[in-house]
């Protein structure tokens, strides 16, 4: 009898939970399976804009290589992402440490910082563009040629992308800091503890998962970074900032390459997977 | 659960930015279904920013007048062309759409234009539509466009100037040496306080160098691809010697300092401002331009001598997904009637789609406008399948070599061009 109500009780669980979940699994279903099962499929074929997709594989995985542009883009990408990860990080850390405590203005500083965080990232990359522009913008006095050599315009570009999310990145190692005890700093200040010591030996061990979830978001988002190089810098100057993403757009849009495009996001996905489950182990640490 | 997180979310993210890319087209007009046969009906076009002025001019009269009416969505320029490719992908193309002259083989090539061969051979003045804009839109012998918009490049100077710094300012140049010459008295004697400018052009920008300096290479007597498109020539002479006369103007200093990082937004702003002598503009800008700035217009020539100018602007058609062709025609013919043609077009100093029109009560107003209708059968407008990813794309091979040969060494073209044929066949 007992087993009997258990075991309906538990059924009635499951359905329930079923239930609740449906939602959920019914959006990624939608907004993330079905996309991803079509560019699986259209990786495989050749797919014209209209009209019906021929079975080509393994071609648009084959060609890959074979296009300069996107080999230079790979490279570009990654040493963008090295760049853009350790300056990001350590503004951030910066920011975070400065407006910690609870002092008076520090509410006008927080705010101040993280604001440039919520201008659309494209309205943000078209001020820099409009800014920085020798002609009409306010700097052109300066006579510096902000996107016209390729290193000015990664270092412009970087500008633009540190104002944007070092304010962002701030907010998310605040939430971290202020997650860690006060007593373990009080007890660390009994023991004698020098300012160095405290945040080495106690604020960045205990900020880690913090710092691993800041990590994985920037590391990401500048692998896929688009926006700021498309309207930005548009690629140039002589295709010296073209990003992977960018070359996936334009086989797609401007190619008319679907299935080409298809195939470099595959790979472009299965390498983001892998990082960041390489990223997550190294991160967690010893358990 | 924790260890596939970061995966998941990478994974997401990812697929978030590709269903943004392929759902581009879905916020646009799709075809609406025909109502009954006597109702009027709604049509939807596209067309992009840099002939927005045309297009609303059209439509705004069109509907004043019919039952029928088209409601004209304007894409800015440089994302016109993804739109386009996102819109036919999901099938969500609208009923009518204009297109950049050059794009056209592509698009009838990838079937998205609707054959209206028949209806165009019903048209009684069939044989004066604008030469180029027609064999552009004919593929495999079939007829899928109207020309709807025509921009030709012409060089404009600023007389103003001209007076200021000793020329004759009724002269303007008729060779591109004598370009070069004039430009750089204009900076020698006026370029000091570094505002104004010998000449200016778009040296970060693929589409702007196609625009102004190939007319050189055809008045020169040249070409710059063979027949077909399949193959370049920009590594030999004439393009050659265009190139080393443009790169002189740019070592000089005659060529406005932002000469080589300009992209194509902003390339035509400088002269309208006063700060240019001498420079390649679209036609279609004379009618914005300053009341009371004093501007020449004369073709573009080659090296030597020899007139010539890109035939560009945009061509029209039906899309091959519609359900509503005959309303859509009914648009498109009206567009090209000698009503539409003189009385807005004409009226407004456009180019016109016409040649037979060329002499209309508006034209003799203004000589300019005479001197740039009779340029529409001397220019040319080069034909490739490819165009657009080899020619306008930023990252195509075209703008590499262009600034190669203007900024850089000119000694690597030949290696360059390899990369233009590549992309021409590919």
């Amino acid at each position: 009898m007992t087993h009997a109500l258990n075991s309906r009780g538990s059924r009635r669980r499951q359905l329930a939970g079923m239930l609740y979940a449906t939602p959920t699994a019914v959006i990624v279903g939608a907004l993330f399976i079905a996309p991803l099962v079509l560019v699986v499929i259209m990786s495989l074929n050749k797919w014209p804009l209209l009209g019906s997709p021929t079975f080509n594989f393994p071609k648009n995985y084959q060609k890959i290589t074979d296009d300069p542009l996107f080999m230079d883009a790979v490279w570009f990408t990654l040493k963008y992402t090295a760049i853009i990860t350790v300056l990001l990080s350590a503004l951030a850390l910066g920011l975070a440490l400065l407006v910690q405590d609870r002092r008076p203005g520090v509410g006008f500083f927080r705010t101040a910082f993280f604001l440039p965080g919520a201008v659309g990232f494209a309205a943000a990359a078209l001020l820099f563009y409009g800014m920085l522009n020798n002609d009409f913008g306010p700097f052109g006095f300066l006579h510096v040629n902000w996107i016209g050599t390729p290193d000015m315009a990664l270092f412009s570009t970087i500008l633009l992308v540190l104002w944007r999310f070092a304010g962002f990145n701030m907010l998310i190692l605040l939430t971290g800091l202020q997650s860690i005890p006060v007593d373990v700093y009080e007890a660390a200040r009994t023991d004698g503890a020098s300012r160095w010591q405290v945040f080495y030996r106690i604020t960045l061990p205990l900020l880690r998962p913090t710092i691993a979830l800041m990590l994985i978001l920037s590391i990401t988002g500048s692998l896929l970074a688009f926006d700021q190089f498309f309207i930005f810098t548009n690629g140039g100057p002589d295709n010296s900032t073209v990003s992977m993403v960018m070359v996936v757009y334009r086989n797609a849009f401007f190619r008319f390459d679907l299935g080409g495009a298809a195939a470099l996001s595959m790979v472009l996905l299965i390498v983001l997977v892998a990082l960041n489950a390489v990223q997550l182990r190294i991160l967690r640490g010893p358990r | 659960m924790s260890k596939r997180l970061p995966a998941i979310t990478a994974a997401a993210l990812l697929a978030v930015t590709l269903a943004a890319c392929g759902s581009g087209g879905s916020t646009g007009q799709s075809a609406q279904p025909a109502q009954s046969a006597s109702g009027p009906v709604t049509v939807t076009m596209w067309t992009r920013a840099a002939t927005q002025t045309q297009s609303q001019r059209l439509v705004d009269a069109y509907n004043a007048s019919h039952k029928n009416q088209v409601k004209l969505t304007v894409i800015p320029t440089d994302n016109y062309q993804p739109r386009i490719a996102a819109a036919a992908g999901a099938k969500q193309l609208p009923d009518i759409f204009a297109a950049d002259v050059i794009f056209v083989p592509n698009y009838t090539s990838q079937g998205l234009f609707l054959d209206i061969t028949d209806r165009i051979n019903k048209l009684p003045f069939k044989d004066s539509l604008a030469p180029s804009h027609m064999r552009l839109g004919t593929y495999e012998g079939k007829l899928y466009t109207l020309p709807h918009t025509l921009d030709l490049s012409v060089w404009f100077w600023n007389k103003d100037l001209y007076k200021k710094a000793g020329l004759d300012p009724e002269k303007g140049p008729t060779t591109l040496k004598e370009f070069a010459e004039q430009a750089t008295a204009i900076q020698d004697k006026l370029g000091k306080d570094g505002k104004v400018h010998g000449t200016f052009f778009g040296g970060n920008c693929g589409g702007c160098y196609v625009f102004t300096f190939w007319p050189s290479v055809w008045a020169a007597g040249g070409q710059v691809m063979n027949q077909d498109g399949t193959e370049s020539l920009v590594d030999k002479p004439p393009m050659t010697d265009v190139f080393a006369i443009y790169k002189t103007l740019y070592d000089k200093g005659v060529s406005g300092p932002t000469t080589k990082e300009e992209q194509g937004p902003t390339w035509t702003g400088f002269f309208p401002k006063g700060e240019i002598g001498v420079m390649p503009m679209p036609s279609t800008t004379l009618g914005l331009m300053p009341k009371g700035m004093d501007i020449g217009v004369t073709p573009i020539a080659g090296p030597d001598g020899g007139e010539s100018t890109f035939v560009g602007g945009d061509s029209i058609g039906i899309s091959s997904t519609t359900k509503n062709a005959d309303a859509a025609w009914d648009f498109l013919s009206w567009t090209v009637s000698d009503e539409a043609q003189v009385e807005i077009m004409a009226k407004n100093k456009d180019v016109l789609a016409r040649t037979d029109l060329a002499n209309n009560k508006y034209s003799a107003e203004d000589p300019r406008v005479v001197l740039i209708n009779s340029l529409v059968g001397k220019g040319q407008t080069p034909y490739a399948l490819k165009f657009g990813q080899t020619f306008n794309d930023p990252q195509g091979p075209w703008l590499r070599l262009a600034r190669e040969a203007v900024f850089g060494d000119p000694a690597k073209l030949t290696q360059l061009n390899e990369a233009v044929n590549q992309s021409l066949t590919q």
